[in-house]
C-alpha cells in the first residue's frame, strides 16, 4: 500500500445534508477555492470533493487559540471529545508549539459559534488532519508573540526564548514579559510576515509524553456535563411516538388519554407526534397512553436471508486495486482456496443515547447535542427550522461515546422542531430502544475471496470482492503478483433498497469486515501450505512497517508454532487503518459447547509519531476489548424493518468477565507523521479470534459473530 | 400517589413531595437536578444509574423513590469528602480508568459497595462484582486496576 494512500478517507460516504450551491460553497469555505467549482475535469472534481470535506482551515491563527488576560489559553477546535482523548492530545500539541504549560490550556470543542468549521469527529482524523494546522497556528502565534516581545523588551529576537507562557532574554532572565501582558486578552492583530517553523522532534517537551486525561477529575465527580445534564428554566422533556418497524406508516392515532394528564402537552405535526412534560418519566408515562395504528410493510428479509438478498441486489463491482493478471495467477497456483465470509449487522450502542436540548430565543436557535458532527447538525437543524444557518448554534458538551453512531443528528433536529412548536426549551433523550431502532448499524456484508498459492507457500493469486461493507481496509498488503480487489454496494450506507434500515460508519468502518475475511483466508492458505501462520505471513510480506509490527507482536507474545485441537489456540491477524499498522496475536480457550474465552491479546501498533502514548494505549485496549463483541456476540436480529434487539439484555456487549490479559506495544516511529489511533486496533479482532478458535478446536468460522452455536456447527 | 418522602441525600436531610412510585433516577436527575447519575438503558441492564442506598449499590432506574424513605442515599456528587476525592476517584484518575466517562459514576459507586462488602477482593471477585456494569468504551482493564489500587489505599486507612 502506498504511503499516502488514504483510501480510508472516502468522504463520498459522508453525505452533505445540505445542498452546496456556489454561493454557500464560497461562504463555507472562503473565496480561495471558487475556481474549483467551475472546473469539470475529473481531477478538479476529485479535488473539489476532497476540499469540500477538508476545506481550508482559517489562515488566521486567532481562530484556533486565544490567550486570556489571566494567561490561560483557549484552544478552539471543531472536534468533539467522545472518550477518545483528544481533549488531552490536541491540548498537548497546542501547548508544546505555543510554549505554554499543558494545564494552562482550556479546550473549547465543537461549539459552532466559536470554533473553526470541522467536518466531524470520525475516521481517526483529529490528530492526523486537525493536528498539523493546529500546531502550525500555535507556532505562528508563538512567532508573533516573540516579535511583539522583541519590541516590548527592546531586545533582538535572537536573544529571546519562550517557555511556559513567558518570553525572556536568555542573557538576562529578569528582562521578561508574559503572553498575557503582550496580548491583554485581545485578539492578536499582528500578522506574521515570515513562515512559522514547527518545533523539531528533539525539542518536544509535551508531545510524545504520556499524559493523563485532563477531563478525568470532572468525570469521576459527576461534574462533567453531557447533553442530558443541561437544565434550562421552563424546559420540557419530550417523548416521541415511534413506529413498530422501519417503513411502517401511521394509520390513525388517538392522543386523547394522554392529553387528559395534568401538565402534559401533546404536539402533532403530521406524523411527528410527541408528548412533553417537565419530568422525563412523566412524559414517558403519557406516551404509553397514546394509541396508534400502523400499516406494516411486508417483511422481505431477516437476519438469515439478508446475505442472499445483498448478493442479489449488489450493483456492478468497482475495482479498488489490481496488478498482474488473474488468469496467470490461477495457472501458477498449486492450490486454490475459494471462500465466502459473512458479517451481521452490528450496533454502535454508545452508553449515552442520542440526546439534545434545544432553545429558541428570538430568531436564534441553540442546541446542545451529543453529536460527532456539530457543523452537520447546524445545517440539519437550520433546514428543519427554516432558519438561516448562521442563526443556529450547536454546542456539544461531553459526548458519552459515539463510534460513528453519533454522526447522525436526528435527535437534535427533533429537539429543535419541538422547541419551535412549543415555544419552550425541549430535551429529547432517546430511550435505549430508540437508540437501537434508529441506529445506523454497521452493515451486514459479504466478502468473496479466491486465492492461490504455490507449493512453496508463496501467494500468487488474490481475487477479492467485498459486498456492502465499503472499501476501507479492503486492499491487501501482501506481496502478491496477480491480484484484484473490488468493492460494491455503495459503501457502508448501502444502495437504495439494500438494507431494511439505516446503516453507517462503525468504528473503523469496512475495515473490521475486510480484515476478518482477508486474515482468515491467509490462515486457511497457510494451513493448506502446511506452514505456520506467522512464517507464512512473513514469507509473503515485503512492507517493512508491517513486518515490523508483526515481528514485534510475535516477540512479545512468544509465538510458538500453533497446534490445533486441545481447546486452547493461538491466532494472528494484521491490518492497516487510518495510516496505522497493527498486528494482533491472541490466545483463546474454547469449551465443548463452543463458548470462547479470550485469554490474552497482544497488539503491536505503528502509528508514526505518538502524541500521547498513554492515550494511545488506552485506545488500543478499548479497541481490543470492544472488538470482542462483534467477534463473539454482537448481532442485530430483525425481520424486515422490525428490530428485535432493543436493549443490552439480548444484545450482548463485552463485560468485565470477558476481559483478556491485554498487552500493547507502540512502535517507536517518531520520524513519520502521526496517524489515527482511535480505531486501528479494533480491526483485527474478528480474524485473530477466528484463527485462534480454529487452532483450538479445528472449527473454521466464516460468519461474524462467532456464537457458540455457530462454533459447534463447525466443530469436527 | 403523591407523598412526602424524607431521606438523607449526600449527608443532607432531603424531602421530596412526589408520586412515590416514580424511580429514584428521575427524582435525582429532574426533581433535584443531580445529573451525575446517568441514564443508560432504563431497564436495569447497564448500571450507569447506580447509586448507594444505605451503602448498597442499587439501580436507580428500577428503584421506586418511596423505598428510600428514612434511608441514606449517596450519589457520585456526594462521594468526595470536603473536596477530598475518595480513594476510588483518585485511583480512577490515576489509571485513566475512563474514556467518555458516562459509565464512570455508576462504576465507582458499584465498586464502592463491592469494597465495603469485600475490602480485599481478588481479581476474579472484582470481575464478578462488577459484571453487571457495562462500559461500551471498554475501559474494563483499567477499571479493575483502579479498584485494586483503591482497595490497597483504603486498607492503609485512607477511607476518605
Ligand atoms: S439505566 Fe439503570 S441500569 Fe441502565
Ligand atoms: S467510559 Fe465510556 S462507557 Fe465507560
Amino acid at each position: 500500500m502506498k504511503k499516502d494512500d488514504y483510501m480510508d478517507l472516502d468522504f463520498s460516504d459522508i453525505e452533505a445534508h445540505f445542498p452546496l450551491d456556489r454561493r454557500e460553497f464560497i461562504k463555507l469555505f472562503g473565496g480561495g477555492i471558487v475556481i474549483l467549482v467551475s472546473l469539470t475535469d475529473a481531477e478538479a472534481l476529485l479535488q473539489q470533493r476532497r476540499r469540500r470535506f477538508r476545506p481550508e482551515l482559517p489562515e488566521d491563527f486567532n481562530a484556533f487559540l486565544r490567550i486570556g488576560e489571566d494567561g490561560r489559553v483557549s484552544c478552539f477546535t471543531g472536534k468533539v471529545e467522545l472518550g477518545q482523548g483528544i481533549i488531552t492530545s490536541l491540548a498537548q500539541m497546542l501547548a508544546d508549539e505555543l510554549e505554554v504549560s499543558l494545564d494552562s490550556v482550556d479546550m473549547v470543542m465543537g461549539d459552532t459559534d466559536l470554533c473553526p468549521w470541522d467536518m466531524g469527529t470520525f475516521g481517526s482524523m483529529s490528530t492526523r488532519f486537525f493536528g498539523p494546522p493546529l500546531r502550525e497556528a500555535a507556532a505562528k502565534a508563538r512567532a508573533v508573540l516573540m516579535e511583539l516581545a522583541a519590541e516590548h523588551l527592546q531586545t533582538p529576537l535572537s536573544k529571546l526564548k519562550a517557555k511556559d507562557g513567558v518570553i525572556f532574554d536568555k542573557t538576562q532572565n529578569k528582562n521578561q514579559v508574559t503572553y498575557a501582558q503582550l496580548t491583554k486578552g485581545k485578539k492578536i492583530a499582528k500578522k506574521l510576515e515570515r513562515k512559522a517553523t514547527l518545533k523539531p522532534l528533539s525539542e518536544f517537551t509535551i508531545i510524545g509524553k504520556p499524559v493523563s486525561r485532563t477531563d478525568a477529575a470532572e468525570k469521576v465527580t459527576g461534574k462533567a456535563v453531557f447533553a442530558g445534564d443541561i437544565r434550562l428554566p421552563g424546559m420540557l422533556y419530550a417523548r416521541i411516538l415511534r413506529p413498530p418497524s422501519h417503513g411502517a406508516k401511521i394509520k390513525s392515532v388517538d392522543t386523547s388519554a394522554a392529553e387528559k394528564i395534568k401538565e402534559v402537552r401533546v404536539v402533532k405535526d403530521e406524523d411527528f407526534i410527541a408528548v412533553l412534560h417537565k419530568h422525563p418519566d412523566e412524559a414517558e408515562k403519557a406516551l404509553s397512553k397514546v394509541k396508534a395504528q400502523y400499516d406494516l410493510p411486508e417483511a422481505k428479509v431477516d437476519d438469515k436471508t439478508i446475505f442472499d438478498h445483498l448478493l442479489k441486489v449488489a450493483p456492478e463491482r468497482e475495482t479498488v486495486a489490481q496488478g498482474g493478471n488473474l488468469q496467470t495467477g490461477e495457472k501458477l497456483s498449486a492450490h486454490i482456496v475459494e471462500e465466502t465470509y459473512l458479517n451481521s449487522y452490528v450496533a454502535h450502542a454508545p452508553t449515552e443515547t442520542h440526546t439534545a436540548i434545544a432553545k429558541i430565543e428570538g430568531n436564534k436557535a441553540t442546541v446542545w447535542a451529543s453529536t460527532q458532527r456539530p457543523f452537520g447538525a447546524k445545517e440539519e437543524v437550520a433546514e428543519a427550522l427554516g432558519f438561516p444557518s448562521k442563526d443556529v448554534r450547536i454546542i456539544p458538551p461531553f459526548v458519552g461515546g459515539g463510534f460513528g453512531g453519533k454522526n447522525q443528528n436526528r435527535q437534535a433536529v427533533e429537539a429543535a422542531r419541538l422547541a419551535k412548536l412549543t415555544g419552550k426549551p425541549v430535551q429529547v433523550a432517546w430511550t435505549r430502544a430508540e437508540e437501537f431502532f434508529y441506529d445506523t448499524f454497521r452493515p451486514a456484508a459479504v466478502v468473496k475471496i479466491k486465492s492461490g498459492i504455490k507449493d512453496t507457500g508463496k501467494i500468487f493469486l488474490w481475487d477479492y470482492t467485498v459486498y456492502f461493507a465499503g472499501e476501507r481496509g479492503s486492499q491487501q498488503f501482501y506481496d502478491i503478483p496477480h491480484h484484484r480487489t473490488a468493492s460494491t454496494g455503495g459503501g457502508w450506507r448501502g444502495t437504495p433498497g439494500s438494507h431494511p434500515f439505516g446503516t453507517g460508519a462503525w468504528r473503523a468502518p469496512s475495515n473490521n469486515t475486510n480484515t476478518f475475511a482477508r486474515e482468515s483466508q491467509i490462515d486457511i492458505m497457510a494451513l493448506r501450505a502446511g506452514i505456520d501462520p506467522l512464517e507464512f505471513r512473513l514469507k509473503n510480506l515485503k512492507d517493512k512497517r508491517m513486518i515490523g509490527v508483526l515481528t514485534t507482536a510475535a516477540e512479545k507474545f512468544g509465538w510458538t508454532k500453533s497446534k490445533a485441537g486441545n481447546g486452547r489456540g493461538y491466532g494472528i491477524s494484521l491490518g492497516i487503518d487510518s495510516g496505522t499498522y497493527v498486528a494482533h496475536m491472541a490466545e483463546v480457550e474454547v469449551d465443548k459447547k463452543g463458548a470462547v474465552q479470550v485469554k490474552r491479546v497482544v497488539c503491536a501498533q505503528d502509528m508514526g509519531l505518538v502524541i500521547n502514548p498513554e492515550g494511545a494505549k488506552m485506545q488500543m485496549e478499548g479497541c481490543i476489548t470492544m472488538g470482542l463483541g462483534y467477534a463473539l456476540t454482537e448481532e442485530i436480529r430483525f425481520k424486515g424493518g422490525e428490530i428485535f434487539d432493543l436493549n443490552f439484555d439480548t444484545y450482548e456487549i463485552p463485560r468485565f468477565s470477558w476481559l483478556p490479559k491485554i498487552e500493547t506495544v507502540l512502535i517507536d516511529a517518531k520520524d513519520s507523521p502521526h496517524q489515527g489511533g482511535g480505531e486501528p486496533a479494533i480491526i483485527c479482532m474478528g480474524a485473530v479470534v477466528a484463527n485462534a478458535i480454529y487452532d483450538a478446536v479445528g472449527a473454521r468460522l466464516f460468519q461474524l459473530p462467532m456464537t457458540p452455536e455457530r462454533i459447534r456447527a463447525e466443530m469436527p | 400517589m403523591r407523598e412526602t418522602i424524607s431521606f438523607k441525600l449526600n449527608d443532607k436531610p432531603t424531602r421530596l413531595t412526589l408520586d412515590g412510585e416514580r424511580m429514584l433516577l428521575w427524582a435525582l436527575r429532574s426533581e433535584l437536578s443531580l445529573t451525575g447519575t446517568k441514564f443508560g438503558c432504563g431497564e436495569g441492564c447497564c448500571g450507569v444509574c447506580t447509586v448507594l442506598v444505605n451503602n448498597e449499590a442499587v439501580r436507580s432506574c428500577q428503584f421506586p423513590v418511596k423505598d428510600v424513605k428514612g434511608k441514606e442515599v449517596i450519589t457520585i456528587e456526594g462521594l468526595a469528602n470536603n473536596g477530598n476525592f475518595h480513594p476510588l476517584q483518585k485511583a480512577f484518575i490515576k489509571h485513566n480508568a475512563l474514556q467518555c466517562g458516562f459509565c464512570t459514576p455508576g462504576m465507582i459507586l458499584n465498586a464502592y459497595s463491592l469494597l465495603l462488602k469485600n475490602p480485599q477482593p481478588t481479581h476474579k471477585e472484582i470481575l464478578q462484582g462488577m459484571e453487571e456494569n457495562l462500559c461500551r468504551c471498554a475501559s474494563y482493564a483499567r477499571i479493575v486496576m483502579a479498584i485494586k489500587t483503591a482497595a490497597k489505599e483504603m486498607k492503609r486507612g485512607g477511607n476518605r
